[in-house]
């Protein structure tokens, strides 16, 4: 495979982990990390015990408990019987097949994508896959990671390998300096809206330039976690210092002599001068602006200096029956700037936008102001790890006296499988990353946006340009 | 897995873009811990009114489309969420194909893995095809796998692509365990010259 030719960051990765590949059929992927969680992991168990199969490598497997759970109470004997016997399955599931757990009983549970690279579990040049899409937040970390649906996860629970079909790479080169309050969720908001929902179907995107590579993990995690939106399957950022100083001395990561060798193949891990991508995009950098999202999927969105569009911006028929329905939908109007529009709820927290990072910028812009009148505002940490850092700061302190309730760690709202639901009709300033038709609670409007733009939202009651306030 | 051969049913026309899979199956219909009933959940936001009554306007609730096995629908059909359960909610609907110009990557191989085929056609094909059922809702479309060809009742022809190890899969009913299991020996190799993590 290696033959010399100048490679990709993804074919490097990908061709140190095909295990076999016939003619005529796609290649067996080996999976270095196997991420499992409570709601696309019960039939996948199922099936390993129908089949009285075990789980190949439980020591490559690693569980939490994110979407189903609430944030609220931790006493499980109060769930709604359904979010609670999911959890009661997945450590059935953990226990009997061997698999490591990070409980919501322990000190280390929350969002998976959260919880993996602050463990040192992710790392450069591995394999990682998890039933869930967003799995693409790990490739900040130059490691091919990717979504896959439950009977995938099957497969990799019993013999540690998927079978998958090479997809195409697609550089995505960001130059140049952020302005300020232009956030790392506004890049990846910028690029969606440029390149399209399903822009990038069939392929991994590559995110390079000066503006990645300032950027810290927390930010690169943002980026990579929304290249599902953009249609790819996966994400990557070539490693790098910042990711190295990121892993060291993390409960998972090689330590000692092992530290040396990986890192010195981690270093290895760039796409060479004159590799090939199949495709490319170019982002300016210093032309960017904070951005918010219009309609109901998350190509739809605008610097928030601009107007929604009209169908007369627009040449396709699909794309302007697109607009109209998800205006229709959105309550909003053609043309209308976004800037001045009243929030309901504003949500800080999911795989997107729940580090400590986020929660720091975002408890800048609310210090000493308060929550406006009628709005319903909440912070969920992406794990307890986070919480805890965060309480250590007295981030809790600054959300709570600004009126905001301070949550447990979890999915939350940006799903709306717990009671952590948006109403119908209610706009949501949120940092989440899908702004669906009832993806927040049925009939909830979700306008995506950066943590220091839903603060801003919070404390004004509609929806600003958060550089106002610097 | 269900095989697929040949399929000779009505269609519902879905004339939306990017339907994703929180519309296919909203999140509240993923607490199963297994995947029975899931055909509930199959597009509740837009069958079911606020008031949890069926709304008579929502095509799918459309008597002239009762019984229909086919979906046709706008391009990146499935998009978001991983969730297999799209995929489970729409088989037990009863939906055994879905045609559109385009599908979302996860979705794809969901489908695949469930019996459920997906038709790519262009663009031009499939707004042909929504207007043909939604003036004519009882059109009887066929669709052929082994030959690759969905044919309409007036002797329209059209073939459509799909990759020859998928194919195979479904026309047989075979999913990629027991392949991916017969590979044990292959796996074990790979592992030993592992470095190590
Ligand atoms: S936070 Fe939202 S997007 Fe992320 S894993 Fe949870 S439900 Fe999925």
């Amino acid at each position: 495979m290696n033959n010399g030719l100048p490679r990709t960051l993804f074919e490097k990765v990908w061709d140190a982990h095909v295990v076999v590949q016939d003619a005529g059929a796609p290649a067996v992927l080996y999976v270095d990390t196997h991420l499992v969680h409570e709601v696309t992991s019960p039939q996948a168990f199922a099936t390993l015990r129908e089949r009285g199969l075990p789980v190949r490598r439980p020591d490559r497997t690693f569980a939490t408990m994110d979407h189903a759970i609430p944030t609220r109470n931790v006493d499980i004997t109060l769930w709604p019987s359904d979010a609670a016997t999911q959890v009661r399955t997945l450590r059935e599931n953990c226990e009997d097949f061997g698999v490591t757990l990070f409980d919501i009983d322990g000190p280390v549970q929350g969002i998976v994508h959260v919880v993996g690279p602050e463990m040192g579990i992710t790392q450069p040049g591995t394999t990682i896959v998890c039933g869930d899409s967003h799995t693409s937040t790990h490739g900040a970390f130059g490691a091919l990671a990717f979504g896959i649906g439950t009977s995938e996860v099957g497969h990799v629970l019993a013999t540690q390998c998927l079978l998958q079909d090479r997809p195409k790479t697609f550089a995505i080169n960001v130059d140049g300096e952020l302005g300020r309050g232009v956030s790392a969720k506004d890049v990846i908001l910028a690029i969606i809206a440029q390149n399209g929902a399903a822009g990038g179907r069939g392929h991994v995107f590559e995110y390079r330039g000066s503006a990645i590579r300032k950027m810290s993990m927390a930010n690169r995690m943002t980026i990579c976690n929304m290249s599902i939106e953009g249609g790819a399957r996966a994400g990557m950022i070539a490693p790098d210092e910042t990711t190295f100083d990121y892993l060291r001395g993390r409960p998972y990561a090689p330590q000692g002599e092992e530290w040396d060798r990986a890192v010195a193949y981690w270093r290895t891990l760039r796409s060479d001068d004159g590799a090939r991508f199949d495709r490319e995009l170019t982002l300016d950098a210093n032309a960017l602006q904070p951005m918010v999202t219009y309609g109901t999927n998350p190509g739809q969105g605008m610097a928030i200096t601009g107007r929604v569009p009209t169908v007369d911006d627009l040449d396709d028929p699909a794309e302007r029956r697109s607009l109209l329905g998800a205006l229709e939908y959105m309550g909003l109007r053609q043309g209308q700037p976004m800037a001045g529009l009243p929030v309901d709820i504003v949500f800080i927290g999911s795989c997107t936008n729940s580090r400590v990072e986020d929660l720091r910028e975002a408890a800048a812009i609310v210090r000493g102001k308060h929550v406006a009148d009628d709005v319903w505002a909440i912070v969920v940490p992406g794990s307890k790890a986070v919480k805890a850092q965060a309480e250590a700061e007295g981030l809790d302190r600054i959300f709570s006296e600004a009126g905001f309730e301070w949550r447990g760690a979890g999915c939350s709202m940006c799903l709306a499988m717990n009671d952590d639901k948006a109403g119908a009709g209610k706009y949501v300033a949120s940092t989440s990353n899908r702004n669906f038709q009832g993806r927040q609670g049925p009939g909830a409007r979700s306008l995506l946006m950066s943590p220091i733009m839903a603060a801003a939202a919070a404390v004004n009651g509609r929806v600003v340009d958060v550089r106002e306030m610097l | 897995m269900q095989s697929f051969t040949q399929l000779t049913a009505t269609a519902v026309p879905l004339r939306a873009e990017n339907v994703d899979t929180d519309q296919i199956i909203p999140a509240r219909f993923l607490t199963a811990v297994t995947k029975d009933g899931m055909g509930e959940g199959c597009f509740a936001a837009w069958r079911f009114g606020a008031d949890g009554a069926l709304d008579p306007d929502f095509v799918l609730n459309k008597e002239c489309h009762e019984g229909a096995e086919i979906l046709i629908a706008g391009r990146n059909f499935g998009s978001g969420s991983s969730r297999e359960h799209a995929v489970w909610a729409l088989t037990d609907y009863g939906f055994r194909t879905v045609i559109s110009p385009g599908f979302a990557d996860i979705f794809h191989n969901n489908s695949l893995k469930n019996g459920l085929l997906i038709v790519t056609l262009p663009e031009e094909t499939v707004q042909m095809l929504l207007d043909l059922v939604e003036e004519q809702p009882d059109t009887r479309i066929t669709v052929d796998l082994e030959a690759q060809r969905v044919s309409l009742p007036d002797g329209q022809q059209v073939s459509f692509p799909i990759d020859p190890y998928r194919k195979l899969c479904l026309l047989q009913g075979v999913d990629d365990l027991g392949y991916l299991l017969s590979k044990s020996a292959d796996i074990a190799a790979f592992e030993a010259a592992m470095q190590p993590a």
